[in-house]
Parts: C-alpha cells; structure tokens; sequence
C-alpha cells in the first residue's frame, strides 16, 4: 500500500496569522482596554517589551446554548468508603466530589494571550499625536538627501569604484591562476636562449598555453566592476523639540515625583516611538535650572528651593541658542506641584506670555498632587492660578491634575489625543 | 514484507527511512494480526508552532478565516508557552488518505506509538465505524474544505468582512443545533455538494433577468387557507437541526448567507460522530497501539529501553485519577476505552462464570480480533458502554454513582455503588453520559406565525430541570433572530408541558421595508 512521508517543517509558518490580526481586530478596544491597564501596572520602561495582557472573555465570548443546573447524576471512579444511600454535604468537604461543576461560573474568567512587541505599543499610542506639528517650511526646500550604502554591481560609470573594482579583479585572477607577466617574459627569455630542440618544443607548448589563459581570463572583467551605492534618505518633514521641564524641589514628595516621572516616560516612549525627528530636551529645576541627559533626569536625586522662572528661562536660551522658532515646532511639557516662591510669581508669568508661549505649538502643564488629595482641589496652587489666567487669555496652554497613578495615563492620552481641525485652539 | 528482524530503530534519533520501516512493520502487525482495514496513510512531519496552527482551526490542515479561530490560537499559544500545556504528539484527520501528523520533537519511539496509535488504531476506526460510514465523507472533506475556503474569501470580497463575519459568528453559535441526528436522507457527498453550489450560482447568473422583478405578482394566497397542519408540514416542522431550518426557511437570508450555513452545518455534521465516539475511538487507537507495540517487541524489532520508554507514555495515556484527586476531571476516554477493549478480549478469551452471565453472546467466543472489529464498527460511545461494561470493571474502577438533586436538603445522594444492586442502574447512568443527545440542550424549531409578525417559536425541553443558561442563551437567540430578521421565541417547557421561563428577541437590525 502505498505510504506518503511528507516533511512539512519547512512549509511557511503563520497560517493562523490572519486569523490573530482578524480576531485583534475585533478585540481591538478590548485589548486596548487592556494594554493600558497593564501599562500602568508595569515599570513604564517595560511597557515597551509587550507581553502578557488579559481582556475579559466576556467580551470575546462566543455562545452556546449550555445547560446548567437541575437533577445532576454522575458516575465517578474511585469509591473508598460509600455505600448506597450515603448522602455527602454539599459543601465539598465529602470528599470534593462537587468542585464547580462544568458550565457554571466561568464566564467571569479573562482570557489571557501574549503580545508581540509591536502590536502591544501599537495599541499603545493609537490615537495620539503631538497637536498643531505646522512648521513643515524645511520640508517645503530641502531635497532628499543621499547618502553612502555600500556598493552595487550596476550603476553609473561616474560612480565606479576603482579601488573595490582593481580589488575584486585582482581576487578573481589569483583564484582562477591567471599566468603573471613575469612568468611569460621569463618564459619567452628561456625561450630565446635554449638551444635544445625538444625542451624548445615544449616551451613553446607551455608559452601558448599560458599566453591563451592569460587571453581567456581578462585583467578586468565586467563582473569585477562595482559602483558606489547611494541611498535617498528623505529629510524630516518636520522638526520638533520636546522640553520637559520638571520640579524636583524639596516640596516635591516622593509619590509626585514618581508621577511626574511616569508621565515623563510615557512621553518619552511616545515621543521617541511615533516621531523620527523629535528632540527632546530634558530641564529638572529647584530654584535653579540645569539640562541634564535622560538618565539623570529619570533616576538622578536632587533636592532643593523652588523657582519656576529658573527653568523657564534655561528653556528661554536654549530655543534662542539652538532651536530657532522659525524652524522648529516647539513643545513643552511641565510638570510640578504648582508650588513656587512669591516672589517668582510675576517673574514666571512674563516669561512665559512674552518668550515661551508665542513661540510654543503646545504647552502643557501637568500638576501632581499627593495620593487621595482632596485637599489639594480646595484652592488652586501658585503655578496653577498663574496658568489658568494666561489660559483664559488665549494662550495655547493645557493644564491638567494628576494624584493618582492609574490616572496619569488618561491625562496622558487626553493630553495629546488625536483631534479634530475645529477644536485644535481648545485646551 | 522484507527484514521481519533487527531493531527498526535504536536510541531516540530518527529519520524518514526509519519512519518508513517503523510504518511498514506497524502495517504488518496491523494487517496480519490484528486484521485492520484502514485508509492509505499520508504521514507528515510537523514542527511545534504548526501544531498549534492545527489547533485553532479544529486540526484540520486548511480552513476558512474566523477570528475565533485567531483567538483559540492566542489562547493556546499562551498556555503553551507558560508551559501550561503540553502538545498532542500527533494529530489524525479523517479523511482519505488518512493525514497523521507526528510533532518532530517525538524520539524514535514516540513516533512508533503515534504510527500504530493514529495511522493504523484511528484510522481503522474512521474508516469502518458506522457513524463515521454514515456521516462522514472521508474522500471529499479536504476539496470540500478548500472549497469552504474560498467561498468564505470569495464572500468577503463580494460582500464585505463585516456582513461575513456577522453571518458566521451567528451560525458558528448555533453550530451544535445544525446537525441532523438522524439519518433520513442520503449519505452526505461532499463533492457532489461542492458541485451543486457552483452549479446553483451559475444557473442564478445565467437566468437573471430584471425584469422578473417588475412583473406583478398575482393575489397573495390568504394565510387563512393555510391551516396549522399544513404551514408545519411545508415548513417541515418541528425541526430540531436549527442551522438547516434557517437555510431553507429564513424569509430574508441571502443565497450567499444561505450558502454559508450551508459549509458550517455540514462541518458540524462532519465532527458529529467524533464527539458520540470518544471513549470508543480513544479506545480503539490505544489497544491497537499497545498490541502493535507489544507484538513489535516480541519480535525483537524493539529494544527493552525502547520498550520501557513506550509503557511510560502508555501509562500515564491511560491513567485515571480517582474522583478526589486534584487532576480529576471526569473519565478519561482513553482510560476507559482501553481498560473496556482489554476486558472484552479477556471476556472472549478467558471468562468467569460473571462473564458468561452478563455476555453469553461473547464469553469465550475465542475470536477476540473478531469480537472487537465488530464491536468498532457498530458501536457508539453510549450503546458501547452500556453493552459491554463488565461489572469487573466497574469493581475495578470503584465506580459509584452520584445523584445531586437541589431540592434534597440532606445532600447528594450515593445512588449506586459497584456491588451486585448497583451494576446495571450505574451502567446505564454511564452510558447516558456518554449520550450526545442527551448531553445537548433538547431544542427545536416549532412554529412560524406566517400570518402574524412571523414570529419564530422555539421549544427547549427541560429534562431533569436543567434550564439554559441565561446570558448564553440570549446571545445565541439573538445571532438567531439576526438571521431569522424577525422575533423569535423560545420556550423552556419541562416534562409536564409547564413553562418555566420565555425568551423574546428581536433582531438588531428592523427588517427593511420589502
């Protein structure tokens, strides 16, 4: 009879791939659901890795018609003491014969799966943006820019490569044995100075022969010509700078620290994950400003007065030394406890209306406040007053309370959702 | 047969020469001995993630696109990789040639179980066991799937993913109500079947004309004329297999959803008489390989480490926790089915005055291959159990029977234990819950109100009290009245015709205007 052995190890895997993307797809709030609560869970630095999310069945359920309840017989292996008429108690201590049966609370479970990477910052930072990215000047003038990627068997003969062309043919000649020059002038040189009439013969043999393979294997062959390559790399269709300016005064506790923190990262991993093209500048002040690497500005201590108008200004000459505003969307995003000396008050506030903020797309304004603070709705801080007045004045200004940490990702994602045309000016 | 001597194989390693001899002296027991009659066997070799592939589309090796299916996979893959879940070592397909694939992972010797358990146990099962005769179409499954294929792609082309995906997520909620239990009709062909839907599209487009569509029709017949009797018997109610009622009968499907019933009923019907004869196949495929592997043994075509390797697997195969261990989780099928094959080989060859009691027809018959060939053709998982469980198997087993009325205040009663009053009531109580029938809800269509709102009537007769579950059921009867487009009614009558609960639903999308 005859058998077949098929070997179906190689045939392309992923069949069920289309099936994953339909049913993410479908799940796709659900899981989203999901990936956020996971995210804030996690250490935001893993958010990045994907992983594990649970979405509730429920949600993906597929029904049928079961039956539960009623007169249940079973019939069970493994009787040691029972005998008919026995009657067990329910509750299970008669031996578990009764753990929940099939088909009765089970539609509470989650379902867990396992993300890749990808789809889980995909569904991520779906649906954000950095708002009103205008300046798009550079792009308008800028060509693409080339730039060198290695090199390639056909191209222009302006761009032949001498030295990787001479290297590759000189390879070839070695390897294929091509008799030398030398080797010919010292054969013809014995030649014309033998006498014996056969060793003659068979000098002329070899002579011609190594005269044909020197004919047969070209000095240079078209295959051993190689052409510069170039690659187009299109140039930023727009360029944007990121401030983040943090208080890490003395009046900063840890909890607001940590949230401000939590938020900084967020931004950082969307920044870094959607836009090609975006500086960040990271700016950490007590009563007075300093830029620092992200390192030190996510995990280095410090500890101090607080001064707002200091960060604002480091802000200020750093646009003015690096970032022309003509070229540049420029963003800023402050977090705080809304604490700032009296003093600072007028100082901040002409600042920002004068320097900053004409020269902002978007300015946003993030206020932690202790875990559970309720006190803290009671009446407005320094900083949130000051901004809340500039913000009624028209300023593109957004302000935002945080003293939760399930609720920084919300804020997050309220602050830089995806809007529509009409409501770009509204905070 | 050529070197019926020698070690097919020594360690773990193996290749396809050895895969090749370990099949063909499988075939030769199998043959010879045992006296099976199988399929052509197509063996393929499968790496882990395509065993998973195989998984979420119901181990068939190709498919229709469902997102469920996409979530079986995501929903085994991460068992798998938290290590929750080991894989099957193979998988059988009944089809013809008969598709088993064996995991690559497998030693020499599990592949060696798997052959004789699978390509030769499986397989005689499949292709001599009267349900599988009778339901099954071996021959056309595959061209039948393929076709399923791409009509479903076909469809989603044409009419959108949406309006496909919604179609089938209503008939795949009433796939375990689209069967036909019993058999009336002819033996499915599922390449007939595959034929005629082609035939049916291409008749529609040749002889559509426009025009029919303006022509008025004549004066509607009243609804009155049609009395109950005869609405019912057009209708060909009352009709239990809801997936068909609704292909023939809902008002306002079209051909195309119609059609796609049509592929989920007949994979329904396709898997119907896997889920009657677990204990039985399981059975069958275990005893087969533990014959097939002993007698290898015998032979000296299998080494003793080898051997010892095997019985591990074979063990805990056929282990059976008590019902108080934590791994309890019901019978095992291949458990019981082995321990019932082994028994009726004793009974046939070796029996006591018990046996002859119980099983004159077979004790000590001397034919036991005989015996159980006939027994595997048959047979079903309940008419199986309840014929040949032997009380000394039910002894050995320590069975006993649980009977958990709510209302009884004082517990759950031990209604039978192995002992001499128990023996016949406990077998029976087993072989019902073996009963495919008597474990699916009780539902049927039985009535339209034609003259009325059209309203769709269902009945689910309770037996011992067991309702539906209630957020369950609302969701099927909502994806059925979907496809029905007019309310439907269901209602749960227990065994005195009382009522004991209304369902009414109404189809999310009003019916358009005619």
């Amino acid at each position: 009879m005859a058998i077949h052995i098929i070997d179906r190890r190689l045939n392309p895997g992923g069949k069920s791939l289309e099936n994953r993307q339909r049913f993410l797809r479908r799940a796709k709030s659900l899981v989203q659901g999901a990936v956020k609560k996971t995210s804030q869970e996690r250490d935001i630095k893993d958010v990045l890795e994907g992983g594990e999310v649970s979405i509730p069945l429920d949600g993906m359920h597929e029904p049928r018609f079961r039956r539960q309840g009623g007169i249940r017989d079973m019939v069970l292996p493994g009787n040691k003491k029972f005998i008919e008429g026995d009657y067990l108690p329910r509750s299970g201590e008669g031996g578990g014969a009764r753990d929940s049966g099939p088909g009765e609370g089970d539609s509470e479970d989650a379902f867990r799966f396992v993300l890749s990477r990808d789809e889980f910052v995909d569904l991520f930072l779906d649906d954000l943006e950095l708002p009103d990215l205008a300046k798009r000047k550079i792009a308008e003038t800028e060509s693409e820019g080339s730039q060198r990627a290695g090199y390639t068997t056909s191209g222009s003969p302006a761009n032949i490569s001498i030295s990787r062309t001479v290297r590759l043919a000189l390879l070839r000649r070695v390897a294929l044995r091509r008799p030398r020059k030398q080797e010919i002038e010292q054969l013809e040189a014995e030649l014309s100075e033998c006498e014996d009439e056969k060793r003659r013969a068979e000098l002329m043999v070899t002579l011609d022969q190594l005269k044909a393979k020197a004919k047969r294997i070209p000095f240079i062959d078209p295959i051993d010509i190689r052409y510069r390559r170039f690659e187009t790399v299109p140039k930023p269709v727009a360029q944007a700078v990121m401030f983040c300016l943090m208080d890490v005064s003395g009046s900063m506790s840890e909890h607001m620290k940590d949230l401000a923190k939590r938020f900084y990262m967020l931004l950082y991993v969307f920044l870094k994950r959607r836009y090609r093209h975006v500086e960040i500048v990271f700016i950490r002040h007590t009563d007075r400003a300093e830029e620092v690497d992200e390192h030190t500005f996510f995990y280095g201590p410090a500890s101090g007065g607080t001064l707002v108008s200091s960060a604002l200004q480091a802000m200020h000459d750093i646009v003015r030394e690096r970032f022309s505003p003509s070229d540049w969307n420029i963003y800023a995003a402050q977090a705080s406890d809304g604490d700032n000396s009296y003093s600072d008050g007028e100082l901040a506030g002409l600042l920002l209306t004068e320097k900053i903020l004409p020269v902002c797309q978007f300015f946003a304004y993030l206020e932690v406040g202790e875990s559970g603070g309720s006190a803290f709705d009671l009446s407005d801080s320094a900083l949130w007053s000051l901004y809340d007045r500039l913000r009624s004045g028209g300023a593109p200004l957004s302000m935002r309370k945080v003293s939760e940490r399930s609720e920084i990702f919300p804020v997050f994602h309220d602050l830089f959702q995806r809007r529509g045309q009409q409501e770009k000016v509204a905070p | 047969m050529t070197g019926m001597t020698g070690l097919l194989f020594e360690g773990a390693d193996w290749d396809f020469p050895t895969v090749q001899r370990i099949h063909d002296a499988c075939e030769g027991v199998a043959r010879s001995e045992l006296g099976l009659d199988v399929y052509p066997n197509q063996i393929e070799v499968i790496t882990a993630e395509q065993m998973l592939d195989a998984y979420s589309s119901v181990g068939m090796p190709l498919f229709y696109k469902h997102w469920s299916f996409g979530k079986h996979f995501a929903f085994h893959e991460a068992s798998y990789r938290k290590g929750l879940m080991g894989l099957a070592y193979e998988i059988v397909i009944n089809s013809s040639p008969c598709i088993s694939y064996l995991m690559e992972e497998n030693t020499a010797t599990m592949q060696a179980l798997v052959i004789a358990h699978a390509a030769f146990g499986h397989n005689h099962f499949f292709k001599n066991n009267y349900l599988f005769k009778q339901w099954t179409d071996a021959d056309g499954i595959l061209d039948y799937l393929d076709f399923a294929k791409n009509y479903v792609a076909h469809c989603e082309e044409r009419h959108g993913r949406r309006a496909v995906e919604r179609t089938l997520d209503a008939a795949h909620a009433l796939m375990s109500h689209g069967i036909d239990r019993y058999p009336g009709k002819k033996k499915l062909d599922l390449r007939a079947e595959e034929k005629r839907a082609g035939q049916r599209r291409r008749h529609e487009e040749e002889v559509f004309n426009d025009l029919w569509r303006t022509v008025p029709s004549g004066p509607a017949k009243s609804a009155a004329t049609l009395n109950v009797e005869r609405r019912r018997k057009l209708l060909g109610l009352p009709q239990e297999n809801l997936l068909y009622f609704l292909e023939k009968s809902a008002p306002r499907l079209q051909p195309w959803q119609r059609e796609l019933l049509r592929i989920v009923r007949h994979i329904a019907q396709y898997f119907y008489p896997q889920s009657q004869t677990k204990v039985m196949n399981e059975g069958t495929a275990t005893y087969v390989h533990y014959r097939i592997m002993s007698r290898l043994h015998e032979q000296g075509r299998i080494s003793d480490g080898n051997f010892l390797e095997f019985l591990q697997s074979h063990t805990s195969v056929v282990f059976q926790p008590e019902f108080d261990d934590p791994r309890f989780s019901g019978f095992n099928p291949y458990a019981l089915g082995f321990a019932m094959m082994q028994d009726i080989a004793r009974i046939v060859t070796n029996p006591e005055q018990e046996d002859r009691e119980w099983f004159p027809e077979i004790a000590g018959q001397g034919d036991v291959m005989g015996v159980l060939r006939d027994v595997w053709a048959n047979y079903r998982d309940e008419s199986f159990i309840g014929q040949f469980l032997s009380p000394r198997l039910m002894r050995h087993f320590r069975m006993f029977h649980l009977h958990d009325d709510p209302e009884e205040r004082a517990g759950i009663r031990v209604d039978a234990i192995h002992d001499e009053r128990g023996f016949r009531r406990m077998r029976r109580e087993l072989a019902r819950q073996h009963d495919v029938g008597f474990i699916d809800a009780n539902i049927e269509v039985v009535d339209v109100d034609l003259a009325g709102d059209r309203r769709l009537l269902l009945h689910h007769h309770v037996v011992k009290g067991a309702q539906l579950n209630e957020t369950d059921a609302r969701r099927v009867l909502q994806h059925l009245a979907d496809l029905w487009s007019y309310d439907v009614s269901l209602l749960e009558i227990d065994q005195s015709d009382k009522v004991m609960k209304e369902y009414v639903v109404s189809p999310r999308q009003a019916p358009a205007a005619a």
